[in-house]
Parts: structure tokens; C-alpha cells; sequence
């Protein structure tokens, strides 16, 4: 069965959250190696929740489907729960089953999202 | 055209249109019965057993060394060492060799087209010795940047009478360009004639005569496994007398002479150069695999290549005019059949996921020549090559595939 099913294809080419926070209380900025792919991620928190999120970059539609869902589903969460985010978590929100390689590509919006947590800490 | 498929068990027992011979190629029956011959019928070590199986083992290992060396006209079989890839002899002279000699005043050249496997070690040679290493650019056409104004080679700005060593490919494993090698070592030569030239031909190997004599290079490396060969073995040729009076990589069993309890004396080379038990059924392979390219022609396998790389450039730009970017193709020199593109609006890493959901196995990336990709934009491409096996049918099952992957990558820019 296709990975690139309806709902991927959908958020690829169309992203939600897609830009930059001004203002924002945490960035960062990964980079998948094997293809130089990159996502950078804004958060502005409060309260220790996640009031808004906006990812950019360029990416396959994977990644981009990934940051696209991620964002959506991390908004509004507490930053425990997002720092409890996992791997399994990011293949729910996708729906689909991916190869160990396209894993990387799905991983690449929560790297930077966990990186951009942890300059927030640093900070605190 | 040369018509070989059903040499390759593979292709008979799956559905697949294999496109990716440029990072491993497909193994015929040939080399899999020499190797299940070796397993089955004569399985033991070679070199130490008094026994008729063991004899034969060293026998038949041996022999490769002969069959290699006429394959590349090396002057003798003792030149031949096996390694376990390109890689792995790139690494034998970076480390056996190199950071012995290199002094920080020193300077190594290489180029920017380079797989990894030939300017990594390099690059850490050079680091941890201070010599400089000094990168040969390409043009904007993907030319190496070598030429004068009258369209001659010339090295007078990079190699010094301080280069001690050019590590430079023979063909682009992301281009399929063909480097004008002959000219380029012997411009470096007029510079520097005690400068040692190591040449890459994982690439060049598998698809074209080549001769370590007539390109007058000082080393030469390549692996087994992109020549129909077996995974794990490679080969690195030396000049004899380069090779004589270097330290060995790996100490250890079978590359002895005697060892006291204080002092070890080094077998000669080749043995020197390959401590412990080998891969010997692989290499036993390899041997089965130049039988088996030579049975073909190697001046066959090139222009059935050149013919099938040519033929996918024509049917890509009909398919997708001005939305496809064919990386190379401006070049000046000739190509083999690899074929590395970008296509607009499509991620290579979607296109080769797609494409492999359609049965067609290509490969997306940098194609472990970074350097190369980020000197254009650092974006992946999506690259085929095509091998012996592959006929015309399986170029035009890869663009339709490729059609699919278009349409669903970018709906709006439908043709």
C-alpha cells in the first residue's frame, strides 16, 4: 500500500503552521544529513504550554506532512507532554507504516521541535 | 545490445526494474556458482594447509590476482592486493602510507566530484598532519576546473612541486562523467614528476577498459561488488615498488615472514598487505565476475550503457521538457549511462519512494558526493544507472513510473 496516501499528500501541499514567530520563546534548526533537508521550528509558550507553533523548511512530503501534522497536534500541550513525544507517536499522526530510512524523514520536525525545547530550558 | 538478463537470478525471482548498478550491481549465476563451488567443494583456508582443498583455495585465490591484472594491464599479480573495498585501499595508503610522509608543508589535491570514500581520508590525512589539501572546483558545466583559454589541461595553478599526492576519480559516480585522466596525471607530472597518483574507478571499472599503464597513475582502487562481483571485496593495484617500501596497514596472521617474542619480519607484497583470513570466497568471486564481464566485452557493456544513459536523457526531457535538470549533461566530457536529475517540485527522496512502490529501484540523495552537491544548491538528486541487465523497456518503465510520481507530487502542474 502507498505511503503517499490522501491525507499526506494534503498537508505537503498544503502546510499548516507553515512561517516563522516573531517573538518567539524558542527556535531551531535541524538538518537530515542524507538528503541536507532542513526544518526550523518557532514556539511561543506560556504557562508551560504551547500557545503557537510555526515550522519552516524545505523537505520531502514526509517531513513536510510530519511538521505539518506535529505542529498541529502539539499546540495548546503541556511542554511535559511534548518532551513525552515519541517516535510511535509521530507514526499515529502520520497513519502510515514507514521504512526505517523515511523514518528519518518523519523524525525531522520532532528533532527540532525537542532541540528547540532545550534551548528553552537553557534559558529558564 | 547486449542481452544478459537472464544471467541474473534476481531479475527471474522478483518484479523489479533495478536502476541502482552505480551503488551495487546485480550478481549473475556465474559468480554465485563459483562461490557455491568454493562453499561446497573446497571450503577450507588457504595459504598453511597441507591438504588438496586448501591448495586449491590458495590456488584459486591466487589466481585472481593474475585474471585481475591482465583486467587492468597491471604489469604483475603481486600488485594486486584485495581489500575489502575502494574504500578500504583509499585507506590503506591515507593511513599506511600518507601520514607517515605528509609533512605540514606538503599538500595533497583532489577534487570536488569525489565520492567520499576518496576525500575523507584525505581531508583527516591532511588534518592530522597539517598538510593542506587543496580541492580542484568544477565549472558551472560540471567541467573539473582545469582548462586554460585555449581548452588545454592545465594544473599550473594547483599542483606544486610540494604535492605529494592528486587522489582524483576516474568517472563521477553522481555525473557518469568520464575524467580526462590520462592528461590530467600527466599535466601533473610536468609539474611534479615524483607526485603519486591514486585514481578512483569503483565507477570506471564495471563499465570501461581501463589501463593503470597507459593512464600512468601510481594506485589504483575499486570494488567487487559494483563489477557483478560479491559484497566485501575490493582491490587495490600499487606500483611494486611504491607498495615495497611501505609499512603494512593491519599486522596479524598471513602477512608474516617470522615473529619473536620482540620483533616481527613482514611477509613480501602482496601478503604483506593482507593480514588475517581474506574474504576468499569473494574473492573467488571476483575472479568469476571478470570472466564473466570479459566474456561480454567490456567495449560491448560501455556502449550498451552509453546507449540506455542517452536514450533515458531523451525520453526524460520529452516527458518533462523543462521541469527536469539533468545534472552533467552540459558537461564536455563523455558520460557513461548514470543519469542524476532533479525534478521540479518533487523531492527526490518522494520520487525514489513512489518509484519504488511502482517496482523501480533508484536512488535519491547525495550519493555520498556532498561536496559536489552543495558547490550546486545542496539539494538531493535522484539518480539511475543502468547496467548490463538493463534494457530499453526498463528506461521506459522508469520514466512512466516517474510520470506517476510527477502527478502526485504536483497535481497543479499536471501535463
Amino acid at each position: 500500500m502507498s505511503i503517499y496516501k490522501e491525507v499526506i499528500l494534503d498537508h505537503y501541499h498544503h502546510p499548516h503552521n507553515r512561517g516563522s514567530l516573531e517573538g518567539a520563546d524558542a527556535t531551531s534548526s535541524v538538518a537530515n544529513s542524507t538528503c541536507g533537508d532542513k526544518i526550523k521550528m518557532s514556539l511561543v509558550i506560556s504557562q508551560d504550554t504551547i500557545q503557537d507553533i510555526k515550522f519552516e523548511g524545505k523537505g520531502c512530503a514526509i517531513s513536510i506532512s510530519s511538521a505539518s501534522l506535529l505542529t498541529d497536534h502539539v499546540k495548546g500541550m503541556s511542554v511535559n507532554d511534548v518532551k513525552g513525544l515519541s517516535a510511535d507517536d509521530i507514526t499515529m499522526l502520520l497513519g502510515i507504516e514507514l521504512s526505517p530510512n523515511r523514518m528519518k524523514c518523519a523524525l525531522l520536525p520532532l528533532s527540532a521541535l525537542r532541540e528547540a525545547l532545550a534551548q528553552l530550558k537553557e534559558k529558564l | 545490445m547486449i542481452n544478459v538478463t537472464k544471467d541474473f537470478p534476481l531479475l527471474q525471482q522478483q518484479d523489479v526494474t533495478y536502476l541502482d548498478s552505480a551503488a551495487t550491481s546485480l550478481t549473475p549465476q556465474h559468480v554465485l556458482d563459483a562461490m557455491d563451488d568454493y562453499y561446497t567443494q573446497y571450503g577450507v583456508n588457504i595459504h598453511r594447509g597441507l591438504n588438496t582443498m586448501s591448495e586449491k583455495a590458495s590456488a584459486e585465490y591466487e589466481d585472481t590476482r593474475n585474471v585481475v591484472a591482465d583486467f587492468i594491464n597491471a604489469p604483475a599479480p603481486r600488485e594486486i592486493i584485495f581489500t575489502r573495498n575502494a574504500t578500504e585501499g583509499v585507506n590503506l595508503i591515507a593511513h599506511s602510507f600518507a601520514r607517515e610522509i605528509l609533512d605540514a608543508g606538503d599538500n595533497i589535491v583532489t577534487t570536488i566530484l569525489e565520492h567520499h570514500a576518496n576525500f575523507v581520508p584525505w581531508q583527516q590525512a591532511c588534518m592530522q598532519t597539517g598538510a593542506e589539501l587543496k580541492v580542484i572546483d568544477v565549472t558551472d558545466d560540471t567541467d573539473l576546473d582545469i582548462y586554460d583559454e585555449n581548452g588545454s589541461i592545465s594544473l599550473d595553478d594547483i599542483v606544486t612541486d610540494k604535492t605529494w599526492l592528486m587522489a582524483v576519480q576516474y568517472v563521477s559516480n553522481v555525473l557518469g562523467t568520464v575524467q580526462p585522466l590520462k592528461e590530467i596525471v600527466a599535466a601533473a607530472r610536468k609539474i611534479n614528476p615524483k607526485i603519486i597518483v591514486l585514481v578512483d574507478a569503483a565507477q570506471a571499472v564495471p563499465h570501461m577498459t581501463v589501463n593503470v599503464q597507459d593512464l600512468d597513475c601510481d594506485f589504483l582502487v575499486f570494488s567487487a561488488h559494483k563489477m557483478c562481483g560479491p559484497t566485501g571485496v575490493g582491490v587495490l593495484w600499487g606500483k611494486a615498488e611504491l607498495l615495497e617500501n611501505m609499512p603494512p596497514y593491519m599486522t596479524g596472521g598471513d602477512m608474516i615472514e617470522e615473529v619473536y617474542l620482540h620483533k616481527t619480519t613482514f611477509a613480501d607484497i602482496p601478503h604483506r598487505f593482507e593480514a588475517g583470513t581474506p574474504d576468499i570466497a569473494g574473492v573467488i568471486g571476483l575472479k568469476a565476475a571478470v570472466t564473466y564481464l570479459n566474456s561480454i566485452g567490456l567495449e560491448d557493456i560501455h556502449s550498451h550503457e552509453v546507449e540506455l544513459g542517452t536514450y533515458a536523457e531523451a525520453e526524460l526531457q520529452k516527458a518533462f521538457g523543462g521541469n527536469i535538470s539533468i545534472m552533467g549533461s552540459t558537461s564536455r566530457q563523455p558520460r557513461v549511462g548514470i543519469v542524476a536529475f532533479t525534478l521540479k517540485g518533487c523531492h527526490p527522496h518522494d520520487i525514489s519512494a513512489i518509484l519504488d512502490e511502482e517496482g523501480v529501484a533508484v536512488r535519491a540523495g547525495h550519493h555520498c558526493a556532498m561536496p559536489l552537491h552543495t558547490r550546486f544548491n545542496g539539494d538531493a538528486t535522484t539518480r539511475i544507472s543502468p547496467y548490463i541487465y538493463n534494457t530499453k523497456k526498463d528506461v521506459d518503465i522508469f520514466v512512466k513510473a516517474l510520470q506517476t510520481a510527477y502527478s502526485m507530487l504536483c497535481p497543479s502542474t499536471k501535463k
